[in-house]
């Protein structure tokens, strides 16, 4: 079967490859680096255009790098606080739990000991969060801007441009890390 | 010639005199057929004043009770009362004071007395006519001043009490409405101007609206007696609403009112003035189906904080021609679904429909129909439209019925991350009514709700490309999201063509190929 004939001329086809990624197309990276004074555990906020957040870990976090195995991952981040438990319900999402930039969303256990805490870094309600890495915690090692992401957040509509001002911008946290290595390899 | 009975003189010589017109005084004799009420005004007045004078010897005995000492009191203050005393010389043997044939009626405020004239029809013919519509019927509405049902209600009052005395009865129903009386006479006259028929159910409408500059003296009362009636509302120019006193007129005691407003009620320092007239023709709908050739084209207005995103869109394309053939005022769009701005729809096209509100022009032949089609599609070479034609309310809903229950097929071009080979896709064409779970995209989660919903793959057909692409053919309920079964959005969507190849899919274009939807039919070229 041919391709439907059409009738009309469309526009030019786009020279093709090299399409950029979904998460390219439609999202920013912004990126907070050393959450909560701890070094390296970087964050990776992907925000949609129509200001939706998904909170991922960026690639330079302790829990990405090579020989990292997560033995557990938990929503439950107090006693009688567990993000497992948001709900929302209709067009306005009501009944979500609302997040300040340091609440944290869940906490990372490593075979190794290390524990990791993963925090909103941006301020708004809670939509939803990933239940699929706690059935299986390597996608969040094998696609960790992707499948493997933490929890999505809507910021407030007359916040959506103000809360990503404290974050870096992908150029910016490209130099932190370059300036992180430089100092291990002088130190070293 | 004058259609009143003899008990009807006692009643009809009162309101004569106290400054009704005649045929006020037949709807308050109950005249209920047509030709009484279409005679000239002078030669009603002339006969029914001849008929009340016979046996007038009969009627001078006749004079009315004198009111409770407490109402009579509060009616000195009123000016018309006392100068009806003068006039009547405290009797009612004088029937219409001279100067009574010229006067406004106290009742109807001139409505059936000058705007029932021929001179005044016409006048709104003229409107009518300049107004540049088309139309083979009409109806005609008519909105008159709220005091109207307060006036209405006191003669009423009146009428009853005096026949009471007459040991006769009189129910609400037993008096003709101004409005059925003022249709009796009006509706020939428009018909005749116009040289078409009045129709209740035309989509044509002629509409008077009149007023009265005394409208809140005369209402005044009402809002001292019942003021939950007259609420301020922020639409509302004056609380004194037609709705509002009909709505008080019934709470208040009949005793009550008689002790507020006068009965007769006094007469009118003014007749009705007409506020306006207007004309408005009902919406028409056109369907059709439509293709959208373009990736940079939205399906409606794309506007973003006020901004333009894409200087047009597929309604904009289509009913721009509509609007100005049938100069109508403005339009709705509504179509079987929608596409996104990057994704074309070919085939037979996607179902729409577009409401004309207030069109002039409504009578096409399906040749003229077929030239606006035509003209549509040499403008644009981004969009076509088919089986373009004039459709009745009541079918537009057949298109949204399918929204939901058809199905729809796609093609669309899969770019994976790993590198495959012919058999890699093949068992994709094997897989029949695959169930797949969807939470609410990411791209829409802003507003519509979050959930998870079920949705079916019908088939689906795989053309291999090259080593990172294949074209997916596929047939899948309405309401399935495309782009996230393939792509997954961010595991969101299971399965999807990602995790059932085992790669990283993306998709790079989309095609709408068919909306299963028989509605509107098609048209033969």
């Amino acid at each position: 079967v041919a391709a439907p004939g059409v009738a009309m001329a469309t526009e030019p086809e786009a020279a093709e490859p090299e399409v950029p990624s979904l998460v390219d197309r439609y999202f920013t990276r912004w990126y907070k680096a050393d959450v909560k004074g701890k070094p390296c555990e970087d964050h990776c906020i992907l925000q949609h255009s129509n200001r939706i957040c998904v909170i991922t870990l960026a690639g330079s976090h302790p829990v990405l790098q090579s020989g990292k195995t997560i033995k557990s991952i938990s929503y439950q981040i107090s006693n009688n606080c567990s993000r497992l438990q948001n709900k929302v319900s209709g067009k306005f999402k009501r009944g979500a739990q609302f997040l300040t930039e340091l609440a944290p969303l869940c906490k990372i256990y490593c075979s190794d000991g290390e524990e990791y805490t993963v925090s909103s870094c941006v301020r708004g309600r809670l939509m939803e969060v990933n239940e699929n890495i706690l059935h299986k915690p390597s996608i969040l090692q094998e696609k960790p801007s992707t499948e493997g992401y933490i929890a999505v957040v809507l910021p407030k509509f007359e916040e959506s441009k103000s809360i990503t001002e404290g974050l870096l911008t992908q150029k910016e946290y490209e130099e932190v890390v370059v300036k992180r290595i430089n100092a291990t390899t002088a130190t070293a | 010639m004058i259609p009143l009975m003899e008990e009807n003189k006692h009643v009809a010589r009162l309101l004569l005199n106290t400054g009704t017109c005649p045929r006020c005084v037949f709807r308050f004799c109950g005249v209920d057929f047509h030709a009484p009420y279409k005679l000239p005004y002078e030669e009603l007045l002339n006969e029914l004043q001849k008929f009340l004078e016979t046996e007038k010897d009969e009627l001078i005995l006749e004079v009315p009770n004198p009111p409770p000492k407490k109402i009579r009191l509060q009616e000195l203050e009123d000016e018309r009362l006392d100068s009806l005393n003068q006039n009547g010389k405290g009797s009612l043997s004088v029937i219409a004071p001279e100067n009574s044939n010229l006067n406004v009626c106290n009742v109807c405020l001139g409505i059936l007395q000058e705007f029932c004239e021929k001179d005044f029809i016409k006048k709104v013919c003229q409107k009518v006519e300049a107004s540049g519509f088309e139309f083979t019927n009409l109806v005609f509405s008519v909105s008159f001043p709220p005091q109207l049902s307060v006036r209405e209600h006191a003669a009423w009052l009146l009428v009853k009490q005096e026949m009471g005395k007459q040991s006769l009865s009189l129910g609400r129903n037993d008096i003709v409405q101004l409005k059925e009386a003022y249709k009796w006479i009006t509706h020939p006259l428009f018909s005749e101007e116009l040289g078409v028929p009045i129709d209740g159910k035309s989509l044509f409408e002629v509409s008077v609206v009149f007023a009265h500059p005394e409208t809140v003296e005369d209402c005044h009362f009402l809002g001292t007696l019942c003021p939950d009636c007259f609420k301020p509302a922020k639409n509302k120019q004056s609380v004194f609403t037609r709705m509002a006193v009909m709505k008080a007129l019934n709470k208040i005691k009949e005793e009550d009112f008689r002790k507020q407003f006068p009965c007769p009620p006094n007469s009118p320092k003014a007749v009705c003035t007409v506020l306006e007239i207007e004309c408005a023709h009902g919406a028409v709908f056109v369907a059709g189906r439509y293709n959208k050739y373009s990736r940079n084209l939205p399906q409606t207005p794309w506007i973003i904080d006020g901004e333009r995103k894409l200087e047009s869109s597929v309604e904009e394309l289509i009913s721009h021609h509509l609007l100005t053939v049938f100069k109508a005022e403005s339009f709705n769009f509504s179509s079987s679904g929608r596409e996104d701005v990057d994704v074309r729809t070919l085939g037979n096209g996607r179902p729409f429909a577009i409401e004309l509100v207030n069109p002039h022009r409504v009578h096409f032949t399906s040749q003229e129909i077929k030239e606006l089609q035509q003209k549509i599609n040499k403008s644009s070479n981004k969009i076509q439209v088919r089986d373009l034609q004039l459709v009745t309310r009541e079918a537009i809903g057949h298109m949204k019925e399918g929204e939901e229950e058809k199905t729809k097929t796609y093609s669309a071009l899969i770019w994976t991350n790993k590198a495959i080979q012919k058999k890699d896709i093949e068992f994709l064409n094997d897989i029949k009514d695959l169930k797949i779970d969807q939470k609410t995209p990411l791209r829409v989660l802003h507003r519509r709700p979050l959930a998870v919903r079920t949705r079916v793959i019908h088939f689906m057909e795989t053309h291999y490309v090259d080593a990172h692409h294949f074209r997916l053919y596929l047939k899948t309920q309405a309401g399935t999201y495309i782009k996230e079964f393939v792509h997954g959005d961010f595991g969101r969507t299971k399965p999807n063509i990602g995790s059932l190849m085992n790669v990283t899919a993306d998709i790079l274009e989309l095609d709408v190929e068919s909306v299963d939807v028989d509605w509107p039919p098609a048209v033969d070229d």
